[in-house]
């Protein structure tokens, strides 16, 4: 029965996108296109794939030429929200009609703003155009801040409910009963698995608790974000490295406040080594510990997922580029034969990335909260628990 | 770096860094901490019934051995009964005999008794009677003796032969 209802709610929702994506259609169906958008030289598949690897301001689905000879874009317009000279201007995306090369100008609330490469302007007063110095930088426009519901903050959102949506149903199952049933029954052990073999291991049976809620967050919002990205949505959340900044940054925060005396203790004036050496040490670790963790973090989910985005599809450029040389039959089925490879390589890059940022964040909240008195626990039988400090040892 | 420096959008590092942390309070509120509490709950609940079917066992096991060990000394307790009542049976029946015994010596000597006197009361006739018959026959024979000396002679004859008789 219930499944009954969340069924009607999730075909309105998809009944909702779709007529918006029609509506979007045909406005742009109106819009007559200089550049037809196609994409068929190197470097417009370049241009290309890195659009694609940006954050845009649109949700775009599919682009085609219909019988008249018009480009048809496909998917649905996203609110952008900016914060300029004039403070905070709302308009939706569609209003610059598809253009990310800084023609459109939009005029709101006395402010004009450009789309130059996914990225926002304020052109200044009397500027009709955006122009660029040497360096690439514009002159007449600065950049405002940019709070968009982009594409990007979109999947964030919808994973989110999605998230929401899933575990809290799981957790209202578990009053009815002990064994959870359905898809339930497949989160349930994915849940599990983070607890005992990312939160307790790493952080200590003492002190997991309190920290495997952010680490269950963080592994199911990666994983399920890189596996969207995956989908032919063309999500690239995680390959965003504002978004792998963020989650970086609250992993530092959560070490960095959750440190005791001992963690400290072994940055500032390391025990067991020379005392001129100390100082030294002391620097390194400080540096280690507050920028090079964090951007390790940040830099190896980004490049992954980035990289995987380009490598997928330059394997399927492949069908454009060897049209010539293979027939297209001979390309297209090469491309798809690597691509299909490469996209089950992502499907384990996808979960493996989520489990080494889960599994590091894990092992950082650990070495900041592990005790020093070495006296270890026991399992059932006799065994020793290694804890955090071991696996420390161990990573060194 | 320049390029990954100009990618980086404060703004969605904004929007990122807020919608991260208020999916990770609404998922710690609704989600993790009842899965969480549920999957511990459940653990000690199967940890629980681990322990109390292994208790259990061994109480079993107790108490197989305290059923033997009754059984043991219920089994001793009715050998020993045995043995007793086989004893109280030797000793009423040796008992029995003596006193069969007894008694029989008793009626023995009683009979014997009786006899003696009876034979002495007898014996004692007899005498009585000897005695008068010999009185008898001594005034007989005096009273013969004294007419006739043959006849007395023939008198104590035929007495003695019908003493004889006797």
């Amino acid at each position: 029965m219930k499944t009954s209802i969340y069924s009607i709610k999730f075909f309105g929702l998809l009944l909702t996108c779709l007529l918006t994506i029609n509506v979007f259609a045909n406005q742009s169906n109106e819009q007559a296109q200089q550049d037809d958008g196609r994409v068929s030289t190197p470097s417009e598949i370049e241009e290309y794939i890195l659009h694609h690897l940006k954050d845009s301001h649109g949700f775009h689905l599919v682009s085609y030429t219909n019988d008249a000879g018009e480009r048809v874009h496909v998917g649905f317009p996203l609110p952008v929200i900016v914060y300029g000279n004039d403070g905070f201007t709302t308009f939706m995306s569609s209003e610059f009609h598809h253009d990310s090369e800084g023609k459109v100008i939009v005029e709101k609330n006395g402010s004009r703003f450009v789309n130059y490469h996914s990225k926002i302007y304020e052109l200044e007063e009397g500027a009709t155009e955006l122009v660029f110095d040497e360096a690439h930088h514009p002159v007449n426009a600065s950049k405002p801040l940019d709070l968009s519901i982009t594409k990007s903050v979109f999947g964030i959102l919808v994973v989110g409910l999605l998230m929401l949506w899933w575990f809290s149903s799981l957790a209202r199952q578990y009053k009815k009963r002990s064994i959870p049933k359905g898809f339930g029954r497949v989160l349930e052990p994915l849940v599990i698995y983070v607890r005992d073999e990312i939160a307790r291991p790493n952080i200590g049976e003492k002190k997991y608790r309190k920290f495997t809620g952010y680490l269950l967050t963080v592994f199911f919002f990666i994983w399920i974000l890189n596996l969207i990205g995956l989908t032919p949505l063309g999500f690239n959340v995680t390959g965003q490295i504002a978004v792998t900044a963020a989650l970086a940054v609250l992993t530092l925060i959560i070490y960095v406040f959750s440190g005791n005396k001992d963690f400290w203790g072994h940055i500032f004036w390391m025990p067991g080594v020379p005392i001129l050496i100390r100082p030294i040490l002391a620097v390194i670790e400080l540096v280690g510990t507050l920028i090079i963790k964090p951007f390790s973090l940040l830099v190896r989910l980004f490049a992954n997922i980035s990289a995987g985005h380009i490598i997928l599809m330059s394997l399927i450029a492949i069908m454009i580029n060897l049209k010539a040389d293979l027939t297209p039959v001979g390309s297209t089925a090469l491309s798809f034969v690597l691509s299909l490879f490469i996209s089950v390589i992502e499907l384990l890059v996808a979960f493996l990335q989520a489990y080494i940022f889960t599994m590091l964040s894990a092992l950082f909240i650990g070495m900041a909260v592990a005790e020093h008195d070495h006296d270890h626990e026991h399992d059932a039988h006799g065994n020793e628990i290694p804890d955090a400090e071991d696996i420390r040892e161990n990573f060194i | 770096m320049e390029t990954l420096l100009n990618d980086f959008s404060p703004g969605l590092f904004m929007m990122q860094t807020v919608l991260l942390i208020v999916l990770i309070l609404l998922m710690v509120k609704f989600a993790w901490k009842p899965i969480l509490n549920s999957l511990n709950e459940r653990e000690e609940g199967i940890q629980g019934a681990l322990d109390a079917a292994e208790k259990a066992k061994l109480e079993m096991a107790n108490l197989q051995a305290d059923n033997e060990r009754l059984l043991q000394e219920a089994r001793t307790e009715r050998e020993a009964m045995l043995k007793e009542a086989r004893e109280i049976k030797t000793k009423m029946i040796s008992d029995a005999k003596e006193e069969a015994k007894e008694e029989a010596d008793k009626m023995i000597t009683q009979a014997q008794g009786a006899i003696e006197s009876e034979k002495k009361a007898a014996i004692a006739e007899m005498k009585a009677t000897v005695a008068t018959l010999s009185l008898e026959i001594a005034e007989k024979v005096v009273k013969s003796e004294l007419s006739d000396n043959g006849k007395q002679m023939k008198l104590v004859n035929e007495m003695l032969s019908d003493a004889k008789l006797n």
